[in-house]
């Protein structure tokens, strides 16, 4: 029987919240790793009970964690994360040079065909991968020697790298983005990358077309539509057609078009979910009410989901790496807030449940659809 | 025999309770009693002292015999009281955090 996963990241620790096909009951297990910040836990596309998790304190760091039995038990892996040869320097909050200094790591995307490979977007940004089921990790470093690599400057949550997609056909394909210098696609496995940004527009930046420097906060891509990409940015939805050669905004009629998290359905790549946050400034829902916003066609015309939905006194966010779809039909989208919800619709947003109501601050969610 | 005793979270990743006994075949220093401690649990690696630099994390101190020695060189000889066994050495977390 069909059943489904969610891999909660926590301020305090990962939660895994499971259910059958039904996605009515949901039993709750956790914290792991109590009292850790974990920004993220995924699972391979290959081998559903292959998770890794990226466990961190401001004491301790970095701890990456593995589990080969879909959570049960888990097992420390490898921790050292060192860019390649001599990192240089990024612009800083300032504008003066700042060198490149490893924090922690965002993202973590495992390869769809192979359970022991995975890659690890970190904080200041960088891409590793992983071949030995996270023992040890390798920079791939010509992303961080772009030539523009000394102009990218951190957004308030730090230089990050924060989303990593695998092209579903095509593994040499991959996209990543960084807050704040934008989007890059590498074509050749990540040996080399270039900035896919043309038509973004930042309004802190003079020159409008420049190449880097947008705080992109998410990408997201349904794999039946490879080269369509749907992107939050800091302010402005937008949608590219062409594997990110070029964007147009589709914020439509949104109440805000700044947020963080972008979703797109698993059964249907027009149907798309964003959650309007009112402004950079004050980071709470528009009119304190919590409203997922659903286009079923591509962007431009947006419906508020609210039912379940608190539409009253509701201040949380919802952070880039906190919403999540599953694949079963009608699809299922889950999303955590920084109040600690951890809300869940079976019905592609139409209805809205909170799974639970007061785990510490939600920093990721990750559906697992399991067959 | 060298005591050691590591912070809550240092004690569930290492899983142990309680503290940890080290044979440190060196004089026993900072750098000594660490280099011990990782070879003996590799997972601490990177939580006490950066990788590849060895540098003290900044929320982590040291303290012996009642005293931080934090900001001693890593290659002073800990105290005698340690070296015996009579007292052990303390990797501290800062209290810091929310």
């Amino acid at each position: 029987m069909s059943g489904v996963r969610l891999l909660v990241g926590t301020r305090k620790g990962a939660f895994v919240l499971t259910s059958d096909g039904t996605r009515d009951d949901w039993n709750v297990e956790g914290p792991l790793f109590a009292g850790w910040e974990i920004y993220h836990v995924n699972g391979s596309p290959a081998d559903p009970d292959r998770l890794y998790a990226s466990q961190s304190t401001g004491w301790h760091g970095q701890v990456m964690q593995r589990s080969d039995d879909g959570g049960k038990t888990w097992e420390a892996v490898g921790n050292e994360f060192a860019y390649d040869g001599v990192p240089g320097t990024h612009q800083w909050y300032d504008g003066t040079q700042h060198p490149w200094e490893f924090a922690r790591v965002w993202h973590l995307e495992p390869s769809r065909t192979d359970p022991d490979t995975v890659f690890a977007g970190v904080e200041d940004a960088a891409i590793f991968r992983s071949t030995d089921g996270g023992k040890s990790w390798q920079e791939l470093s010509g992303l961080r020697d772009h030539e523009t690599g000394s102009q990218w400057q951190p957004g308030a949550g730090g230089l990050c790298l924060h989303t990593i997609i695998i092209h579903p056909d095509d593994p040499q394909r991959m996209f990543v983005a960084i807050s704040a210098a934008g989007a890059f696609r590498t074509d050749d496995g990540g040996e080399t990358w270039r900035p896919i940004n043309k038509g973004l527009r930042s309004r802190e930046l003079p020159d409008e077309e420049r190449e880097v420097g947008h705080c992109v906060h998410r990408i997201a891509m349904n794999p039946s539509q490879p080269d369509r990409l749907y992107m939050q940015k800091h302010w402005h939805v937008m949608r590219s057609d062409d594997a990110g050669e070029s964007w147009q905004k589709v914020s439509g009629n949104l109440p805000s078009d700044f947020g963080f998290p972008i979703a797109v359905n698993a059964n249907d790549p027009d149907t798309v979910y964003v959650v309007p946050i009112k402004s950079d400034s004050e980071h709470v829902p528009p009119d304190a009410k919590l409203r997922v916003y659903r286009s079923k066609t591509g962007g431009d015309e947006w419906e508020a989901l609210t039912n379940g939905l608190p539409q009253e006194h509701c201040y949380v966010n919802i952070l880039r790496d906190a919403m999540a779809v599953d694949a079963l039909d009608p699809g299922g989208v889950y999303f955590g807030t920084t109040g600690g919800q951890v809300y869940a619709s079976p019905d592609g947003g139409d209805n809205w449940t909170a799974i639970v109501h007061d785990l510490p601050p939600v920093l990721s969610v990750e559906a697992q659809t399991l067959q | 025999m060298i005591r050691v005793i590591l912070p809550h979270h240092l004690r569930t990743l290492a899983k142990v309770d309680g503290e940890v006994t080290l044979e440190v075949p060196e004089r026993p220093s900072q750098r000594t009693v660490l280099d011990a401690l990782e070879a003996r649990y590799p997972v601490l690696r990177g939580t006490i002292r950066d990788h590849g630099t060895a540098k003290r994390r900044d929320f982590i101190r040291f303290f012996a015999c009642g005293r931080d020695i934090t900001l001693d060189s890593v290659d002073e000889p800990l105290p005698e009281q340690i070296a015996s066994g009579a007292e052990p050495f303390r990797v501290v977390a800062a209290m810091a955090g929310g």
